[in-house]
């Protein structure tokens, strides 16, 4: 018997687990997956939890519904790997050996990487959306707070979900004024990219959002430390932004396990081929999601796409084959944009967000870089998709792993 | 686009990044610094020479990157270039501006 081990139950580990089982002959493979928590959380709902769009209930599950019966789900923190024995050790002690691995265990954010942002204001006047716990007490604080100046933040990049916090600026507007309350609010948006769209297309389309809505913009702001007792942030330039409350997006960074095993970057990415999936270092280790170096979006969408790829060349490694070089970074994500409306970007490596209808060329139902209430409609519906779907491993139809420049209004690339 | 600078012709994009690094010397280097107001000093070359050598062997860089380097401090690196230190160095030095992820 030989084994396949997944780290992590989260998006992209469940949904191996499930593509996989289907694949691998049974008589030849047992598959285990290893995740430390009980609770599977839908991340993407944790922009809307602060706003009381989503109850907690609607976010998390537990995770067993989600891994199939054949595979061996292991509940524990993993302590270590170590590639050149072909191990992986539990936080018990216990080894677990692995004909093949596959790393899915993410990134998370890393708040003690800036000075004076984790200290006594943590969650009194700073907060993150990134994590269940941020969401929720951001959600208990909006209830009763009084207005002021609203500052949202992000640390440095890559992050997951880019817009994300974008999308949190224009829900927050949307929020304000439905409470009555807008007057009493400033939004400011502070980034340490030269802009809040960071590529030239999408900038153009959708600069006006955040002069239409109000927000100021503070751009290329590399943060040095938080002043939580001035409530103020500062960069390494001395510019200073003032704050009555705090929602930062802190450092993103891969798991202190991935830098304990000595098998990271900078930031505990596991470098990784772009195009295979393949680990750069190890033949027989792949790495899915946001766990990856990879210059993609760490979304949910872009796993589901490399999950498919990724089970193809699982297969063909285990024959033998050469693998395939398939991946080309193709992302698809909805920018809710508040008051009831959405937009959906569909990009990849070298392609841009543009124009254009999708999935069906010319038309649609869903408009590219257009705000629209279908849109919205389609943000929503990813959830149920999600749980119903993509973790369990269920093709999307009409939706390709690689990107498709059908229906778009593109433009000659460098 | 091409840009006449200390006598030579260069290549360049539309914000002024040298687009062929062979055509980058040290005269040039000197020009283009000057142009965004810094008068090149011997800290400004070490710094220079480091973030060429990262991008020669295809490491991204990035502010997280600077403060490891050993090279120099992030304060530093802001006081030699003032505004936006990356984009500036880089162009300095020749190389693409950093890409940043949407
Ligand atoms: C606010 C927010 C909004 C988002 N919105 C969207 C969106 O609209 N669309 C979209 O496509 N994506 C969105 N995303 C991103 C999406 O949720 C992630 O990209 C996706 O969940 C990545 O899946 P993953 O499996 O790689 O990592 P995760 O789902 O994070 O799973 C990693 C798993 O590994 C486990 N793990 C890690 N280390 C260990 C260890 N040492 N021992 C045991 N277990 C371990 C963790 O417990 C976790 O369960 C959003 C994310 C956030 C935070």
């Amino acid at each position: 018997m030989k084994n396949l081990v997944i780290l992590g139950a989260g998006t992209s580990g469940t949904m191996m687990a499930n593509h996989l089982v289907s694949k691998l002959p049974k008589k030849e493979w047992q598959i285990t997956i290893v995740d430390q928590y009980k609770t599977h959380y839908y991340q993407p709902g944790f922009l809307f939890l602060p706003f009381d769009i989503y109850t907690t209930k609607q976010v998390k599950k537990n995770g067993k519904k989600f891994i199939p019966k054949a595979v061996d789900y292991i509940q524990e923190k993993i302590e270590l790997i170590l590639p050149e024995d072909n191990t992986i050790i539990l936080e018990s002690g216990k080894n677990v050996p692995y004909d093949i691995l596959i790393i899915a265990t993410g990134t998370k954010i890393a708040p003690d990487e800036i000075e004076g942002m984790d200290g006594p204001e943590w969650y009194k006047s700073i907060f993150d959306f990134y994590t269940y716990e941020g969401a929720k007490a951001l959600r208990d604080k909006l209830r009763e707070w009084k207005g002021g100046k609203l500052v949202v933040h992000i640390s440095e990049m890559p992050i997951k979900c880019p817009v994300a916090p974008l999308e949190f600026a224009f829900l927050a507007d949307s929020y304000f004024k439905h409470k009555g309350m807008r007057d009493k609010v400033d939004i400011t948006f502070v980034t340490p990219l030269g802009g809040a769209f960071t590529k030239p297309k999408a900038t153009k389309a959708l600069h006006y959002l955040l002069e239409e809505k109000g927000i100021k913009e503070v751009t290329d702001f590399a943060i040095e430390r938080v002043d939580y007792e001035n409530k103020k942030i500062i960069d390494y330039a001395d510019t200073e932004v003032e704050y009555d409350l705090l929602v930062t997006v802190p450092t993103n960074m891969g798991d202190a396990l991935i830098e304990r095993s000595g098998m990271g970057d900078d930031l505990n990415y596991v470098p990784t081929n772009k195009a295979t999936l393949q680990s750069l270092d190890h033949q027989n280790i792949f790495a899915i999601g946001d766990a990856t170096n990879l210059p993609a979006s760490k979304a949910g969408s872009v796993a589901h796409f490399e999950a498919e790829i990724l089970t193809d060349n699982i297969l063909r490694f285990i024959k033998g084959e050469e693998l395939k070089e398939e991946f080309d970074g193709h992302a698809n994500c909805f920018i809710e944009t508040g008051n009831g409306k959405a937009l959906l970007i569909d990009f990849n490596y070298t392609h841009e967000p543009v124009e254009g209808t999708f999935p069906f060329p010319g038309v649609g139902p869903l408009n590219l870089l257009k705000e629209s209430r279908t849109n919205h409609m389609g943000k929503m519906a990813f959830r149920w998709v999600y749980w119903n779907m993509l973790i369990k491993g269920i093709h999307i139809p009409f939706v390709s792993a690689t990107m498709s420049t059908k229906g778009k209004h593109l433009e000659e690339v460098e | 686009m091409r840009k006449i600078i200390s006598q030579t012709e260069i290549e360049v994009n539309e914000e002024g990044y040298l687009t062929n690094f062979s055509q980058w010397t040290e005269e040039i280097c000197e020009c283009i610094a000057d142009e965004q107001g810094i008068c090149m000093t011997e800290r400004h070359w070490e710094v220079i020479k480091y973030i060429q050598e990262k991008h020669n062997n295809d490491e991204p860089l990035s502010i997280r990157g600077i403060k490891k380097s050993g090279v120099i401090d992030i304060k530093e690196f802001y006081s030699l270039f003032p505004g936006g230190p990356l984009k500036k160095a880089t162009m300095i030095a020749g190389i693409p501006k950093p890409k940043s992820c949407i």
